[in-house]
């Protein structure tokens, strides 16, 4: 059975510091939702809330429809009994006990019968590849063995949601990748509503169904990976997503264009206020070695190839713009350049507020 | 989605709910420890504390006698008035607190060399048989603080005050002047060459913490070796040494073993002395006056401390993590060096031993003729002219009790005493940031500065009569356990924390998600992490408890009586020979029980002090 989450209005406070500040977020049954923010940013906290690990200050939580947490009705369930598993930025496997004991604590504690023990943890173990380590103790693994043991303890005792905190930060780069696709194919074949924390937003984008971008304990935008990519609610959002970072260009509307100084990008500035600041993606860019019909001249200020890509940084004056390409770029370092801006693919954000600035049709 | 705004509740709802909350953060099992931790650190700590300064502020039935008008129980200063003024506060208070205060300076300071010196060696140079003068550098404080000072006596004894003479005496011909067979000399030596071992743990931990990068950036900058140690070494082991110096010198301040052996005999009191002098003669709030002001000396010296290093960080810094450290070359002296340090720690462990065993088979005190040896000491029957017509300490059933006695309170000591530092560090790690949490830590280090027999003072003051439901505990073996717990609490909080810390609260929250309730985390997950620990503080405990004797010196009834106890009495009875195969007893019961418990699970005296 799917389980949905909902939470209303969760506000969380360390001494003077909001955590969570109000936050209301749905998440739908089956979902993969990745809580997505700097660190500081509540995600973390939200995260244990939700376990049951944090006693929030305000505000309710639903896992299902079963009510978890109430401050008004002075509500809160124990972990142990939100039937869900958590998976911890440092794995926390009891370093007493062996692999086999780490999977079957909880299931003592369900009092489950010794043969069903058994099975469970030799499916589970099967599932993240790890038949046979069930006498190891957690020392004598390495860290991405450690970490599939962590999953394989919280797929034994099959909660209804997966709750991860960083899974994945302490592993090296390579096994970092290889655990990703693991955890996206655990999650197609165990279909449980999974709450994901991370910073890297890589990793955001590559795994989730949804995301919730987070920012000082206020949720700034929910989305889609692909909304979250190509339609930043805000400045900020535009800013942390994306690698190379978005540029980020500020101008003044004149008409239906807007004026950067050093040249006018013309677009559909309807609903805009006059100062407005541009997000164009580096990929989005177009680029040429000769000059072509609206396009701008540039000089390459630095050419930076990475085999299936290359990152150059072009310059007009005090302008800098990234520009991604693919393949190794034939453009040389002080050429002259000449970008191209496809008005479809640029986002106008309100200098002032930083919100983006949905055309009024 | 949005989601609407909660509609505020009635009243009675919300009341409701907030109960629940309320019961719910009563529950929690950090809360639930804090709370029993506070009550019984309350009693054990805060109520005697109480008790006792009311005792100084009001009117004791005893003071009738020079002051008929008086009511007892009335507030009054009179006692603090008597003991700063006047001839008597210059006989109880002044003289004696002059005392104790050379006496601690100068101990603390002899210790500070000889254990800071130590540590460079072991730690920092290339000085062969480290590893053996650094087991050899913890064993005098394995022995009570009082050996010394008795084998001293053996030694250094003149025929002013005793009768017989020492081996000094026997050997030289002559006898020693007054000043190196009693009074400051000797007690300040004595007790540095117990206490040195805190600053050899503190100075060793912090010099192995110590990365050397540090002082290799300094050499790189062309800083010569001296000018290196003084100011980029030095500075950084500081925090160790302060955190010594305050260990040592309030220990040294409420140390009443030795003052009472090197000192009494010459009329040489010190505070510690006096307390219990006043206490003989049954003047309580006299006792307590002094006590107070012993407590004062602590808190002064505590407050420097932080002054002059910033926070109480200063015993937190001393953190072993092992960095490279670099080597000094001793070059050709390195094994004059080695073979002076061994005949040094010889000299304060073995030949103390040794006087001991040789006093002991001596039939007659200070008759060093063979013919003179004998086992009637020993074994002797009973009834002969010897020890008060007492038979031999082996075959004495009173010293057999006496011992089961202090075994079973070091025992039952340690066994409380850990299982509060591992409640009181759970409550402390895991209500992190919380005032609780605070007011657990504050609360438990309150008996840092309480120095031993002030703290027994206290509890006397406490425990004669009945307080509410407890009943009346003196004179029995619980009032001893009870002081003794209380006694450690700083410490056994202090092991607790760090062993907490290093716990983690992952662990216990994985058991937490895995629906496991708080017994079971305890019991399978917190227990078994934190078993290390666990032994080391049991271990330091039992040892120390084993040799306590300025805490309970008040304490003790016959029934009661402890070894540690056991030997002050046979001393003032005249009966030192038996006081020092008590002590060897003492001493063997130790290293046994040192030996198993060091077996178990990583259990290590370092450990126990927290390093």
């Amino acid at each position: 059975m799917e389980t949905a989450i909902t939470i209303n209005n969760l506000t969380k406070n360390f001494g003077d510091v909001v955590a969570v500040d109000d936050f209301s977020l749905s998440i739908n049954a089956g979902a993969f939702l990745t809580l997505l923010g700097p660190s500081g940013c509540g995600k973390t906290t939200l995260l244990r809330c939700i376990a049951g690990l944090e006693d929030p200050d305000g505000g309710e939580i639903y896992i299902g429809d079963k009510l978890v947490f109430s401050h008004s009705r002075g509500v809160s369930l124990p972990p142990g009994q939100r039937n869900l598993g958590l998976v911890f930025q440092n794995y926390a496997l009891w370093p007493h006990m062996t692999v086999y004991k780490n999977m079957t604590f909880a299931l003592e504690v369900q009092k489950l019968s010794k043969e069903e023990m058994d099975r469970r943890v030799k499916e589970s173990l099967a599932e993240v590849q790890m038949d046979g380590y069930e006498d190891r103790y957690p020392r004598e693994m390495s860290g991405g063995q450690q970490q599939r043991i962590a999953l394989a303890r919280m797929l034994a005792y099959r909660p209804q949601v997966f709750l991860m905190d960083e899974p994945l930060s302490n592993l090296d780069a390579r096994l970092r990748m290889d655990m990703r696709a693991e955890l996206k194919h655990l999650h197609h074949v165990a279909k449980a509503t999974t709450v994901y924390v991370t910073h890297d937003q890589v990793e955001a984008l590559t795994m989730s169904t949804a995301i919730a971008v987070m920012k000082e304990g206020v949720l700034q935008q929910l989305g889609s990976p692909d909304a979250i990519y190509r339609y930043p609610a805000n400045l900020f959002v535009a800013d942390f997503i994306g690698n190379p970072k978005v540029n980020l260009l500020e101008g003044v509307v004149k008409g239906s264009s807007v004026d950067l100084g050093a040249f006018q990008i013309d677009m559909d500035t309807s609903g805009a206020p006059k100062r407005v600041v541009i997000a164009v993606r580096p990929e989005d860019v177009l680029i040429s070695s000769e000059p072509i019909p609206g396009s701008v001249e540039f000089t390459a200020y630095s050419v930076l190839p990475s085999g299936a890509d290359s990152t150059i940084v072009a310059q007009l004056g005090e302008l800098e713009i990234t520009v991604r390409v693919m393949g190794i770029s034939t453009i040389n370092m002080d050429d002259k350049i000449w970008l191209v801006f496809d008005p479809q693919t640029l986002n106008l954000y309100d200098q002032e507020s930083g919100e983006r600035i949905v055309a009024i049709d | 989605m949005a989601a609407p705004a909660v509609a505020r509740q009635p009243l009675p709802g919300r009341l409701e709910a907030s109960s629940r909350r309320f019961v719910r953060w009563l529950r929690r099992p950090q809360v639930i420890l804090s709370l029993i931790m506070l009550f019984l650190m309350f009693y054990m700590i805060i109520i005697p504390l109480y008790r006792m300064v009311m005792t100084t502020v009001t009117w004791q039935p005893r003071d009738l006698i020079g002051n008929p008008e008086a009511e007892v129980g009335g507030l009054t200063l009179y006692h603090y008035a008597r003991m700063v003024t006047g001839a008597l506060g210059k006989i109880y208070l002044y003289t004696p607190l002059q005392h104790s205060l050379t006496i601690a300076t100068g101990a603390t300071l002899l210790a500070l060399i000889i254990g800071g010196s130590l540590a460079w060696l072991v730690i920092r140079t290339d000085m062969p048989g480290r590893r053996l003068v650094n087991q050899l550098a913890l064993l005098p404080y394995i022995m009570p603080s009082w050996t010394l000072a008795q084998a001293w006596l053996v030694f250094f004894k003149n025929r002013h005050s005793g009768g017989t003479s020492g081996v000094f005496e026997y050997l030289v011909g002559a006898s020693p002047p007054d000043w190196l067979s009693y009074g400051p000399v000797p007690i300040m030596i004595c007790s540095a060459l117990h206490y040195y071992t805190f600053f050899f743990l503190f100075v060793s931990a912090a010099l192995m913490s110590i990365d050397s990068n540090l002082e290799e950036v300094g050499e790189l900058a062309g800083a010569s070796r001296g000018r290196i140690l003084r100011k980029i070494t030095f500075p950084l082991v500081m925090p160790a040494i302060l955190s010594g110096v305050i260990m040592t010198f309030s220990k040294v301040m409420g140390t009443f073993g030795g003052p009472n052996i090197l000192g009494t005999p010459v009329r040489y009191y010190v505070v510690a002395t006096m307390i219990r002098g006043s206490i003989g003669v049954g003047d309580k709030a006299d006792a307590f006056v002094l006590a107070i002001i012993l407590i004062l000396f602590s808190l002064i010296i505590i407050n420097l401390n932080q002054k002059l290093v910033g926070t109480r960080k200063s015993y937190e810094t001393i953190g072993g993590r092992g960095f490279v450290a670099q080597v000094s070359k001793l070059g050709k002296l390195k094994k004059v060096i080695l073979a002076g340090v061994i005949v040094f720690q010889l000299l304060v462990i073995f030949v103390p031993l040794g006087l001991l065993v040789w006093s002991s088979l001596m039939l007659q005190d200070g008759n060093y003729s063979l013919s003179n040896l004998s086992l009637q000491h020993w074994i002797g029957p009973r009834g002969t002219i010897y020890n008060h017509g007492e038979p031999g300490v082996l075959l004495n059933p009173k010293i057999w009790r006496t011992a089961w006695n202090s075994i079973r309170l070091a025992l039952s000591t340690a066994f409380f005493t850990a299982l509060f530092g591992i409640f009181i560090g759970y409550a402390v790690v895991k209500g992190r940031g919380t005032r609780l949490s605070k007011l657990v830590e504050q609360l438990a280090f309150i008996p840092y500065v309480i120095p031993g027999i002030a703290f027994g003072a206290v509890y006397i003051a406490m425990f004669v009569k009945p307080l509410g439901p407890i009943p009346a505990l003196y004179g029995t073996f619980m009032l001893l356990v009870v002081v003794s717990v209380a006694d450690k609490i700083p410490y056994s909080s202090r092991s607790g924390v760090s062993a907490m810390m290093q716990v983690g609260r992952e662990l216990e929250e994985a058991a937490q998600v895995a629906g496991a309730n708080v017994v079971r985390r305890f019991r399978a997950i917190i227990f078994p992490l934190t078993s290390a620990g666990f032994v080391s503080g049991f271990l330091l405990t039992f040892i120390t408890v084993m040799r306590e004797l300025s805490l309970i010196i008040l304490l003790v009834t016959p029934d009661t009586q402890v070894l540690a106890s056991q030997t002050m009495f046979y001393i003032e009875n005249g009966d030192g020979q038996m006081a020092n195969i008590v002590i060897l007893i003492l001493i063997t019961i130790v290293a046994i029980g040192n030996l198993i418990i060091s077996r178990f699970r990583g259990g290590s005296l370092k450990k126990g002090l927290g390093m």
